[in-house]
């Protein structure tokens, strides 16, 4: 197939029939603001804060780079005058309605809103009104749903529908008095919402924000530690929050298995115990005489497990001895545990408890 | 608990349109034209007949303004306020009508759930305007005197 | 009904059906529009009916004996204030204004005598007696094409329907011509989306047949005509629904659809009902479903009834909805022609789109080109409402001067007042003042007067209209009709609203002039559909033409055309006002100046309408103006 000729900010890029204009700006590493967009998703293009000036056989219009295709010959560009005239005007009506009480906002500092507005100079809306003012739901255990700070750009709803598949929110109303919330608007913990948090990870603003976020701010965050969710054998990809050299919460990343997104226990439930007074960090032998556990070297440990199968082994025959692997353990584990069981135990009593 | 009927009701319209996502707005709409308003177990028994999410069923029903959660009264009087209808002076007619009826622009139905005073944004009547329509009939040439009128006349039938 | 098996059948079928049309002694024609039927058409085209069959050695409606009357009720005649009206054929009376009571003896005079019922003709501006409908300028002054039928055979009648040509251009197409040559008829023709934007029509079904591995192809008729102040789609549906099939059937034929969907918006049921009949009748008769004619070509059609969004106009918003889903605007690409309704090519045009195809494909493109201008061909309906004498649905070639609309077939202003502008294609539309009376009305030239034809709205506005309590409502139908999705719409047109609404009550600024003037600016760059773009035309317009007057309302607190409620002004009539001093010493801003014993006067720019001057009165001096 031909490609195509297009210019972006004086930069010529071919690309192939059908490239957005921000699939093509990407390809040349220049950066489109975005709100409502969600890759690998239908543009929603309800945000139109990535509108692109483009000159095409003579005319110049403005388009959205998320969904206007590039056609031969376009010459686009990404921050012209009437390209940052637009923005300004999108953030101004956003910021209409959203109060701006940054201070206290769980998301200051890791807010898109606050970013873009910042860049594109607007400090306070010139056009003020009615706002949104709808009571907060803070139903749900691990996340708190603050309409006022929502900008409808529905990236909570089309992750919850078209990626995680749940369905629990949509957008109800319509106009200005449009607000994303679950059917009847009943309160999040009693809808079929699974809690994934796969919205609060999209949300742009505070509007929906995790619970933790109130124990850190995101520039406390002094290291994030790419690791693999303990929870099941999915293998799910995350980072590990690090603040004062303790993990206080997970980022979803773009692993094979899991493309930023992750499940309830995933986000909220599989890290907690990295810190626990009560996890075990070194091997303990049960003290016949006393019944208390003690501390034992792995050597010594092992040695005593290995002779105990053996005994076993010899005593009731191969079959009397099974190998069970906990869902936790990661697929290398479990698979050196049925390797055990099957040449050491020489049987093939083995499984795994992940049935989820 | 909604009594039985209503699902029996739910799954003829369903039958009529067939079951599938795309039924849902004509269910409803026969929903709505057979109880005056949409039972929320109703939407909820539907969306799941129909494989729509109950978020999206909610989510519909509340984007389009001939679906109501609240019971409607017995005559649902629409008052036109298209363009034509508003510059022959809709706008006292329906003071008129709200202030006979003890309602306002939040309070829709009257107390007796005869009436409900809603406006529509055009009838396609605006060679006779302003008009207004009661249960689907149009009455035209209003004035805020003739629709309190209708509106008594309405109420004998009732007595 | 016996099933058309193929063209022989069909030409029978037409000799037979206006053999039985002739050989009406009398036919009396009862207006079943929207219009007549809220004017009680209903009872008099049923009281007609029972007179007539009290009639000695007389049968009502076709039998086979003679002689025989036929009360037939037809679609919208177009004089809509004057309803319910009746004609008589074949003597061609008029009549207006028919109570039930006139019925018997329009029966005793025109129908057995064949005399007039003089009291119950028109009577122009002269006060001349206008027994025939082309002794009306009203209806004399029209050129009928879509509306051809309207009023003059039975809606719902599929051998009326027949008898005056209806499914020659069908059967013309399915025989003599192969799908291509219909497209090129219909591209060569020129013909424009009658819906809005003007689009033209052979440019979508060229590419929607371009398509040939299409799985399934979409025809799709927007009937969704949400603009407050128009009727022209609900009435061509009420009046003449054979014709929009027939134009349907055309489209399937053309571009190789097999399927049709038929979106009418919910305030239209007597279109909705008649539209399911008409389907039933062309189905049972073999001129839809399949296999229509014989010929091996297939169509179905579906009516879809809207639901209360007005947004649903717009194409993507109006196949989502057929879809289930809510009626928001999509971003293109991709377009409806490549991927419409359930992402398969569609052709999708409003109403009176597709009923101007049969004549094209009978009567050829080059005939529908000696109508209208070179670049809009053909007619346009058009409801004429507001301050016009005459109201009602009409339709004229395309390049019309707004003058001849307004005055030589709308009769010019109500109550003989003055002209002051025209809303036209409703909320998306603009402004058009004296200045324009002599504009041609076509797509194109509207356009380049910060307006559009759009559907066909004409809102007639004289000098008691208040320009910017005009914008304030539009401002206000379009704020509560957006659907919410785009930022800029979705908040902008709130702003709008909230600055338009401190301008008609008085609080407005300069400054709120130039912050609405720039949201509206930005609203109609930025948003995502076609609505949302046009959605500031109210506003834009009436700042360009009438920027006086909301200067008015905000220095001088003024508003000329007294509707304003909160810029009413306080007045001392001189000539009564005894000098007593009462309402001076009472006002709380020291508003009121004047002297002992000497007539008072409020001081325009203090005053803040509290009233206590007009209550306090002793001689009802003050008064509100």
């Amino acid at each position: 197939m031909s490609l195509l000729h297009v210019t972006i900010d004086g930069i010529p890029v071919d690309v192939e029939k059908g490239t957005t204009i921000l699939q093509a700006a990407e390809k040349v590493g220049i950066q489109i603001p975005t709100l409502c967009y969600l890759k690998g998703l239908m543009p929603d293009g309800s945000c139109r804060i990535c509108t692109v000036e483009i000159q095409s056989r003579g005319r110049s219009k403005m388009d959205t780079a998320c969904s206007a295709h590039c056609s031969d010959g376009d010459v686009i560009f990404t921050e012209s005058e009437s390209v940052v005239k637009a923005r300004r005007g999108i953030l101004d009506m956003l910021l209409s309605n959203h109060p701006t009480n940054c201070f206290t906002c769980p998301s200051n500092g890791e807010c898109k809103l606050q970013d873009l507005c910042y860049q594109y100079g607007v400090e306070k809306t010139s056009c003020p009104g009615e706002m949104t003012n709808l009571p907060v739901d803070d139903s749900n255990p691990f996340f708190t749903y603050d309409p006022k700070l929502c900008i409808l750009c529905h990236r909570c709803v089309n992750t919850c529908h078209k990626i995680v598949g749940c369905g629990a929110i949509d957008t109800m109303e319509r106009g200005f008095e449009s607000v994303i919330s679950p059917a009847f608007g009943m309160p999040w913990r009693e809808s079929n919402c699974e809690s994934c948090g796969n919205c609060t990870a999209v949300c742009p603003t505070g509007a929906l924000t995790s619970k933790r976020k109130k124990t850190f701010r995101p520039w406390q965050i002094q290291k994030k530690v790419r690791t693999t969710c303990p929870h099941c054998a999915v293998g799910c990809q995350y980072d590990l929050l690090v603040k004062d050299n303790k993990v206080v919460a997970v980022e979803a990343a773009d692993g094979p298995s899991n493309r930023n997104t992750l499940c309830v226990k995933g986000r909220y439930g599989s890290f907690d115990f990295v810190h626990s007074d009560r996890r075990l960090t070194d091997p303990l032998i049960k003290d016949r005489s006393t019944g208390e556990f003690r501390k034992a070297s792995w050597d010594e440990a092992l040695d005593l497990v290995a002779t105990k199968f053996k005994a076993i082994k010899q005593e009731h025959g191969n079959g009397a001895l099974a190998g069970f692997a906990c869902s936790r353990s990661t697929n290398e584990d479990i698979y050196m545990l049925q390797k055990m069981v099957r040449t050491c135990f020489g049987n093939h009593n083995t499984d795994n408890c992940a049935r989820v | 608990m909604l009594d039985p009927s209503y699902f029996a009701a739910a799954d003829g319209f369903i039958a009529r349109y067939g079951k599938k996502s795309s039924s849902i707005i004509p269910v409803l709409e026969d929903i709505q034209e057979e109880y005056r308003y949409i039972p929320r177990e109703l939407l909820t028994y539907v969306a799941d007949q129909l494989g729509v999410k109950e978020s999206k069923a909610y989510s519909i029903a509340t984007f389009y303004k001939n679906f109501s959660f609240e019971p409607k009264g017995k005559y649902v009087i629409k008052v036109c306020d298209g363009t034509a209808c508003h510059v022959r002076h809709s706008a006292p007619i329906l003071a008129a009508i709200q202030k006979e009826l003890g309602l306002d622009g939040s309070k829709h139905t009257s107390d007796d759930m005869l009436f409900t005073v809603e406006t529509v944004s055009c009838l396609g009547a605006c060679g006779l305007a302003p008009t207004l329509t009661v249960n689907d009939e149009v009455h035209p040439k209003m004035t805020p005197e003739k629709a309190i009128g209708l509106i008594q006349d309405l109420r004998g039938d009732e007595a | 009904m016996i099933k058309i098996c193929d063209n022989a059948a069909l030409d029978l079928r037409r000799a037979d059906a206006r053999k039985a049309l002739e050989s009406y002694e009398c036919r009396i024609l009862v207006c079943a529009g929207t219009g007549c039927i809220a004017s009680g058409s209903q009872v008099i085209a049923d009281t007609m009916r029972e007179l007539c069959k009290e009639l000695p050695n007389v049968t009502v409606e076709c039998s086979g004996h003679v002689p025989h009357i036929g009360v037939a009720q037809t679609g919208c005649q177009g004089l809509c204030e004057l309803g319910p009206l009746v004609r008589i054929e074949p003597w061609h009376y008029q009549y207006v204004k028919v109570k039930p009571e006139d019925c018997a003896e329009i029966v005793e005079q025109s129908v057995l005598q064949g005399k007039p019922v003089e009291r119950l003709f028109y009577r122009d501006q002269k006060d001349q007696l206008c027994p025939k409908p082309e002794d009306i300028p009203f209806l004399a002054k029209q050129t009928r094409i879509v509306l051809e039928h309207c009023g003059n055979i039975d809606a719902v009648s599929l051998d009326e329907y027949i008898a005056v040509g209806g499914y020659e251009a069908l059967s013309k197409a399915l025989f003599q011509m192969d799908p291509d040559q219909v497209v090129d008829e219909i591209d060569r023709s020129g013909l424009r989306g009658r819906g809005g934007g003007g689009f033209k029509a052979g440019t979508k079904w060229k590419q929607v047949a371009a398509h040939k591995d299409a799985d399934v192809k979409y025809v799709v008729c927007n009937g969704d005509e949400g603009d407050p102040g128009a009727f022209m789609d609900g009435s061509v549906m009420e009046g003449d629904p054979y014709k929009l099939i027939e134009g349907m059937t055309l489209a399937g034929y053309a571009v190789g659809a097999t399927e049709g969907y038929i979106y009418v918006r919910a305030e239209y049921p007597n279109s909705v009902a008649r539209l399911h009949y008409a389907i039933a009748q062309a189905e049972e008769a073999g001129l839809l479903g399949d296999d229509i004619l014989g010929s091996g070509v297939s169509f179905h059609l579906h009516v879809n009834r809207g639901a209360g969004a007005f947004v649903c106009g717009e194409g993507s918003a109006l196949t989502a909805s057929i879809e289930g889903n809510r009626g928001m605007p999509r971003t293109k690409p991709p377009r409806t022609v490549d991927q419409g309704l359930w992402e398969r090519p569609t052709v999708l045009n409003n109403v009176e789109t597709y009923a101007n195809v049969p004549d094209i494909v009978l009567k050829g493109s080059d005939w529908f080109h000696t109508i209208g201008t070179e670049n809009s061909p053909g007619t346009k309906t058009f409801s004429v409402t507001g301050s016009i004498a005459n109201t009602g649905l009409i339709e004229v070639p395309m390049g019309t001067t707004l003058r001849e609309i307004v005055y030589d077939i709308g009769g010019g202003i109500k109550g003989g007042g003055n002209f002051k502008a025209v809303q036209i294609g409703g909320p998306s539309g603009g402004c058009l003042t004296k200045e324009h009376l002599d504009v041609g009305l076509d797509f194109d030239s509207v356009k380049k007067y910060d307006a559009i034809v759009g559907s066909g709205g004409l809102v007639v506005m004289d000098e008691h209209t208040c320009m910017v309590e005009v914008a304030r409502f539009f401002m206000s139908f379009t704020q509560r009709e957006s659907c919410g999705k785009c930022s800029p719409c979705r908040i902008g047109t709130k702003r709008m609203l909230e600055i338009l609404e401190r301008i008609v009550a008085g609080k407005g600024t300069m400054e709120d002039l130039d912050k609405l003037e720039e949201i509206a600016k930005f609203v109609q760059k930025n948003s995502l559909c076609g609505l949302g773009k046009s959605a500031p035309l109210p506003v834009i317009s009436t700042l360009k033409r009438f920027r006086e007057e909301y200067k008015e309302h905000i220095t001088i607190k003024k508003c000329a055309a007294h509707v304003c409620e909160a810029l009413k002004l306080y007045k001392i009539d001189q000539e009564k006002c005894i000098g007593c001093t009462k309402c001076a010493r009472n006002c709380p801003v020291d508003a009121i100046t004047g002297s002992v014993k000497k007539p008072h006067a409020i001081l325009v720019n203090k005053c803040i309408k509290c009233g206590t001057c007009l209550s306090g009165c002793p001689v009802g001096a003050v008064h509100i103006e």
